[in-house]
């Protein structure tokens, strides 16, 4: 029981390395400036795999029922991806408009 | 009797009612489901931040030292709370009351480091000329956006920070169980995890082009 417990900080604290190491890329990656899409697609991909990790790991629903996991993941991904896929192309379109700067 | 026929009656009694399916308490369930409505606040603030960053000329204030220097030593400390929250939801399992009750106010504590260092770097913004309806750089909504997201976030911390303190007391006195430490644990990490979306988004995505 113990030993199970031992095992399972030493996940945790891998874990929180992982999670550090990633933070750092993403550091790096604002001081060499990269092209804003590829910015913003690198930034975002590891924030979600960061986030995965958290949830996953420290959030304990790794070690749940996955049926959990589908009852805050399935609406929580579904209700984010109808609000990109409303707003977005509206923002977009202003800037094609040419509004920019407006001010 | 074979493994399938049990492994199929076992799903039937566990959604057929008088039964946990979930299989976690009833608090941690309702925490996860209020995490679930916080989770898409947030995401509505940080889509429309997205919003009306993509439609306008955007300022990049952020100067990689200090600014993102102090902002990536947030998320460290941040990140570290979460690992102390694990530590102490790890002894509240084991029964240490004394342990939980040192984690949880170390996670604490990170939790007002993060807030000093946070509020430290509002006043330098405050200072330059930035309010939520007017800034030095053009775009005025870069205030209000940037005020109201990192603001509710530095909110949830604040409460979080009561919501532990109250918990390592608690605990501590044997007025609460393994659960409920459990349970300001997911709070905590939530507030973790949505820092992992506003650091690079604000920070990261602003810092001055040198």
């Amino acid at each position: 029981m113990s030993a199970e417990a031992e095992s399972h900080r030493g996940l945790f604290i891998k874990v929180w390395l992982w999670l550090l190491g990633l933070t750092l890329v993403e550091v790096i990656l604002a001081y060499i400036q990269f092209d804003l899409v590829v910015m913003l697609t690198l930034l975002m991909g590891l924030s979600i795999v960061k986030a995965g990790m958290i949830m996953a790991y420290f959030m304990h629903l790794k070690f749940d029922r996955p049926v959990l996991s589908w009852t805050v993941g399935v609406p929580l991904v579904a209700c984010i991806l109808i609000m990109i896929g409303y707003f977005f192309p509206d923002s977009l379109r202003i800037v094609d408009f040419g509004f920019a700067g407006w001010q | 009797m074979s493994d399938s026929h049990s492994a199929g009656t076992a799903v039937e009694a566990g959604w057929g009612g008088g039964a946990s399916p979930f299989a976690v308490g009833h608090k941690k369930l309702g925490m996860w489901l209020f995490i679930v409505s916080d989770a898409l606040t947030f995401s509505a603030l940080i889509i429309t931040y997205s919003y009306v960053r993509a439609a306008n000329e955007w300022p990049t204030p952020f100067d990689f030292y200090p600014a993102i220097i102090f902002s990536s030593l947030m998320t460290l400390v941040l990140l570290s709370s979460s690992l102390t929250m694990v530590f102490a939801v790890d002894a509240a399992h084991r029964g240490d009351r004394s342990a939980t009750a040192k984690w949880t106010w170390a996670t604490a504590l990170g939790g007002v480091i993060f807030i000093v260092l946070h509020v430290n770097e509002w006043i330098h913004l405050i200072h330059d000329g930035v309010t939520p309806l007017s800034n030095p750089w053009g775009t005025p909504l870069f205030g209000g956006t940037f005020f109201t997201l990192t603001g509710l976030h530095m909110t949830h911390v604040a409460i979080g920070v009561v919501y532990l303190g109250i918990i390592a007391i608690g605990f501590k006195r044997g007025k609460y169980d393994a659960e409920d430490v459990e349970v300001s644990g997911l709070y905590w990490h939530f507030v973790d995890l949505v820092w992992m979306f506003i650091f690079p988004l604000v920070y990261l995505m602003s810092t001055k082009i040198s």
